[in-house]
């Protein structure tokens, strides 16, 4: 059986699955079973011994003649298997810990700054209170979110490397909780956008959870179209951060969405070329695995985006000229290695562009905020 | 009493011993599967249990039936369909969950079956041992077949290069990434139509179980609150 490994290097490496002592499931082994009844026939301690389970196998009758090492070996092994299973009970203090891997908390730290950035970057003095309430209401929409999108895919989860550790694959939580808990964040995350804030900012909170749950995560087993679903997915926030300040969809919240949005391209294309194993496997719907060569194309058509939108930025009295100039050389370096990646299509090129484009966006917007145009309008002093 | 057990241990250790035999002369190379990936591809498109002839695979669960049962002594009694050898502690009253399965990475669940269980309890817990059942064999069928004609894929074309299945190392030949592609591609749009019944099927049992998890804890609510209200009363 084989599974795919990621090394550090987000490397996909294809080795056997290391023979666990005995699969607890259907899945058994013929020898394995044989030799696990062999000593769940051992005789039955007296019911006043104590409910701490002894090892089986020490207590085994010599029914039949048997192998003894490969059944000490598998009486071994039967107790390590049992000591591997846990009780599917919640505890108080593993349930923060829990919560957080269920909402995806790095994931909606990232979100909830590029909203932070868009909240910045548009023309309106910047007020701590409006603020504050943008960053914890779609904070919590982006947990809800997340929630969802992890009880929607439990089984796709436990079969991909990336994804077989959270928090429902391994029943640490109830899915009945992680929708309660969903429920929990969107209802007032969606509130306090909805009246904390402006009721604009709040529907775009709202669509943008019906958007990731109920499009993007079904269209991710239909249709290549999830990508771009998702892009969008990722470029509502900036612009919800820029309504938030402004009450208004200008052109600069289009900007800023048209940034995040190009973005995604370069940063998921190149991820999902390392993983086209696993998607296959699992029945994911991907560029990486069913058009390559558009995956590719539409990574590098978007880093060039990236140069014209940086462009476009000044236009729009978003920021000053100066700021094209000084993020043209991160523009060309990502464009260089987005035509990289065309070119070669190999591992180590998607690799490359992936990692680029983490550091490339919060240095991009970074850029903007200092070259932010200040007309009048307050903004952080750089 | 005791010789009686024993006589009966015997014997099913004996059958145990005899089915064995009979697996283990079987296809050798892969380990077999306890479900023919065979028989449930040509099934229904969702793979729905009750309408598959259950594999005599499922062999070694006879025995173990009996067997598990005979140590409520020790542990809780399990559910009849409880597949895995291992016994939780008497005193727990949770579900316990193992490690992923071998074939299709899912992890077993143990169920809990109180004393009181109440009708809409066991539907539930009937209903989640079903779907873990069924997911099960989806998976195990998918995983397997996946590394089945993944081999086969390897094969012929290193067969097309001309080369051998060893390479000079005396490593086993692989493909690089971009020959494997084919395959995927070709892997993905075999199964698209089994994988949207699967999620189609996925989504209504996820649902489903969410919904009567959410009532059976409203009625646990509601009887606690009963209770509390007629000791108040008393």
């Amino acid at each position: 059986m084989y599974v795919t490994q990621r090394s550090r290097s987000l490397n996909q490496q294809v080795k056997p699955k290391p023979e666990p002592t005995a699969s607890p499931f259907l899945g058994k082994t013929p020898l394995d079973e044989a030799k696990a009844e062999m000593y769940e026939m051992s005789p039955l301690s007296p019911p006043s011994l104590p409910l701490s389970r002894k090892p089986h196998g020490k207590e085994r009758i010599e029914l039949e003649p048997a192998p003894v090492a490969e059944a000490s070996a598998a009486v071994g092994a039967e107790t390590r298997e049992e000591k591997q299973w846990r009780e599917m009970r919640l505890r108080a203090d593993d349930l923060p810990g829990i919560l957080a891997r269920l909402s995806k908390i790095k994931l909606t730290a990232l979100v909830v700054s590029t909203t932070s950035a868009g909240f910045a970057l548009a023309p309106a003095p910047f007020d701590w209170p409006c603020f504050l309430l943008t960053f914890v209401g779609t904070g919590l929409a982006s947990c809800a979110a997340n929630s969802i999108n992890q009880f929607f895919e439990v089984p796709f989860d436990s079969n991909m490397n990336r994804t077989k550790n959270r928090p429902l694959v391994r029943g640490q939580i109830s899915p009945l909780l992680a929708v309660s808990f969903a429920a929990c964040c969107a209802v007032p995350g969606v509130a306090l956008l909805t009246w904390g804030v402006n009721p604009l900012t709040g529907a775009l909170g709202a669509c943008n959870i019906l958007l990731y749950t109920c499009c993007y995560t079904p269209l991710k087993r239909v249709s290549i179209a999830n990508t771009w679903v998702g892009a969008v997915v990722g470029a509502i926030p900036p612009v919800m951060g820029w309504t938030a300040a402004t009450g208004s969809l200008d052109a600069g919240a289009f900007l800023l969405g048209g940034i995040l949005y190009s973005w995604q391209f370069p940063h998921f294309n190149a991820l999902s070329w390392g993983l086209r194993e696993d998607y296959s496997r699992g029945g994911y719907c991907m560029m990486s695995v069913t058009h390559p060569g558009l995956c590719r194309r539409v990574a590098l058509r978007h880093c060039l985006a990236l140069v014209a939108l940086s462009a476009a930025a000044p236009a729009l009295d978003v920021t000053t000229w100066t700021f094209p100039i000084i993020a043209l050389p991160i523009n060309l370096y990502i464009c260089y290695l987005g035509f990289r990646f065309y070119r070669d299509a190999d591992r180590r090129s998607s690799r490359k562009l992936f990692f680029c484009s983490l550091w490339h966006l919060p240095l991009f917007l970074l850029l903007m905020l200092t070259c932010q145009r200040r007309g009048g309008a307050g903004g952080p002093q750089s | 009493m005791k010789a009686s057990r024993k006589t009966w241990c015997t014997s099913n250790l004996r059958k145990a011993l005899r089915r064995l035999v009979t697996l283990k002369h079987a296809e050798p190379g892969l380990q077999k599967p306890m479900v023919s990936p065979v028989k449930i591809s040509v099934l229904t498109r969702s793979g729905e249990p009750e309408k598959m002839a259950q594999p005599r695979a499922n062999a070694m669960e006879d025995v173990a039936q009996p067997l598990k049962l005979e140590r409520g002594s020790e542990c809780r009694e399990a559910a009849p369909s409880q597949v895995s050898g291992f016994c939780p502690p008497r005193k727990s009253c949770h579900d316990w969950i193992g490690l992923p399965d071998k074939y299709s990475n899912l992890r077993p669940v143990h169920f809990y079956i109180p004393e009181n269980e109440s009708p809409l309890e066991q539907k539930l817990r009937e209903l989640r041992q079903e779907t873990q059942k069924w997911n099960q064999q989806f998976w195990a069928n998918q995983n397997l077949t996946f590394h089945k004609e993944k081999e086969e894929f390897i094969h012929s074309r290193l067969k097309a290069k001309g080369l051998g299945l060893r390479a000079e190392s005396g490593q086993k030949a692989t493909l690089n990434a971009e020959e494997m592609a084919d395959f995927y591609k070709e892997f993905l749009s075999k199964n698209f139509q089994k994988h949207m019944y699967y999620n189609r099927d996925w989504y209504k049992r996820n649902f489903a179980i969410t919904f009567f998890m959410g009532k059976v804890a409203l009625e646990r609510i509601w009887n606690k609150l009963r209770l509390k209200h007629k000791k108040t009363r008393n």
